[in-house]
């Protein structure tokens, strides 16, 4: 019923960007996890998940996310984020995502904040 | 004045993969009718979705159906509030054994999973949960507009 999620990465200055557009449910977030688990094995310690196509999330699909924090965590990386709707950045107030990873208002703040 | 029904929708969808996307589309329409403001209803659509997810998910309804009922509330001249019914036949459980979940503790555990009530409860204004052996139903109210407001 729902469209899959999309996701597309982008290196931006030795930054890794990946980018979403749809629903992150269980399918969407594991989509995310499978290109962020390429993107750690490639080397890259930062990744920026910039959310401005998503405007739906649900439970499931944020808990996925927690495990790829959780993997950063492992490898002393950072897993951020930009661009999110009010009510997704609230919802990882609530589940304390913000705890363990950064939430930026857009991406040029994000990557001036993690490039340097 | 008390409050009346102004508006009341019911729709009932079976367990299925993403159907709680159908609830999510009914309560912006009727949010939207009701001039909430767009972080309200988003606040709201998320709310809808944990409570069908959770239906789907852990009620083992033989059914296989939740039953929705969306209602705003108050007077001709101004919409008050949102309040929606989510069913299911199930078989029940008890709202006071739910564990908060904590990010701390989810790291470390195998399952990351069971924020549903916690979220609902964090974005709704009122949430009450009625379960037992024959079913759960859960009623949420968001105001129209923030009472602090």
């Amino acid at each position: 019923m729902a469209e899959m999620l999309k996701v597309t990465t982008e290196n931006r200055d030795g930054l890794a960007v990946v980018y979403t557009e749809g629903y992150i449910n269980n399918q969407g977030g594991e989509e995310i996890a499978r290109i962020a688990y390429q993107l750690i094995e490639a080397g890259h310690k930062s990744v920026l998940l910039n959310l401005a196509g998503t405007k739906i999330v649900n439970s499931i699909g944020i808990s996925i996310l927690i495990e790829i924090i959780e993997k950063m965590l492992e490898i002393e990386g950072r897993l951020a984020f930009c661009s999110l709707t009010p009510t997704i950045e609230k919802t990882f107030h609530i589940m304390g995502l913000a705890q363990y990873a950064s939430i930026y208002p857009d991406e040029a703040t994000a990557a001036q904040a993690l490039v340097s | 004045m008390s409050a009346a029904t102004l508006r009341e929708i019911s729709l009932t969808l079976p367990m299925l993969p993403d159907m709680e996307i159908a609830a999510s589309k009914t309560v912006t329409a009727l949010a939207e009718y009701m001039e909430m403001s767009p972080d309200r209803i988003d606040e709201v659509r998320m709310a809808v979705l944990e409570a069908c997810i959770n239906a789907f998910e852990h009620s083992r309804s033989e059914e296989g159906k939740v039953l929705l009922t969306f209602s705003v509330l108050g007077t001709a001249a101004e919409p008050e509030k949102l309040r929606i019914r989510i069913e299911d036949s199930g078989v029940g459980f008890d709202p006071s054994e739910v564990v908060e979940p904590n990010i701390q503790d989810k790291l470390k555990a195998k399952s990351k999973r069971g924020w549903g009530l916690k979220i609902i409860r964090s974005l709704m204004d009122e949430v009450d949960i009625h379960s037992n052996s024959s079913g759960t139903t859960v009623i949420m109210t968001k105001y129209r507009a923030d009472r602090g407001e």
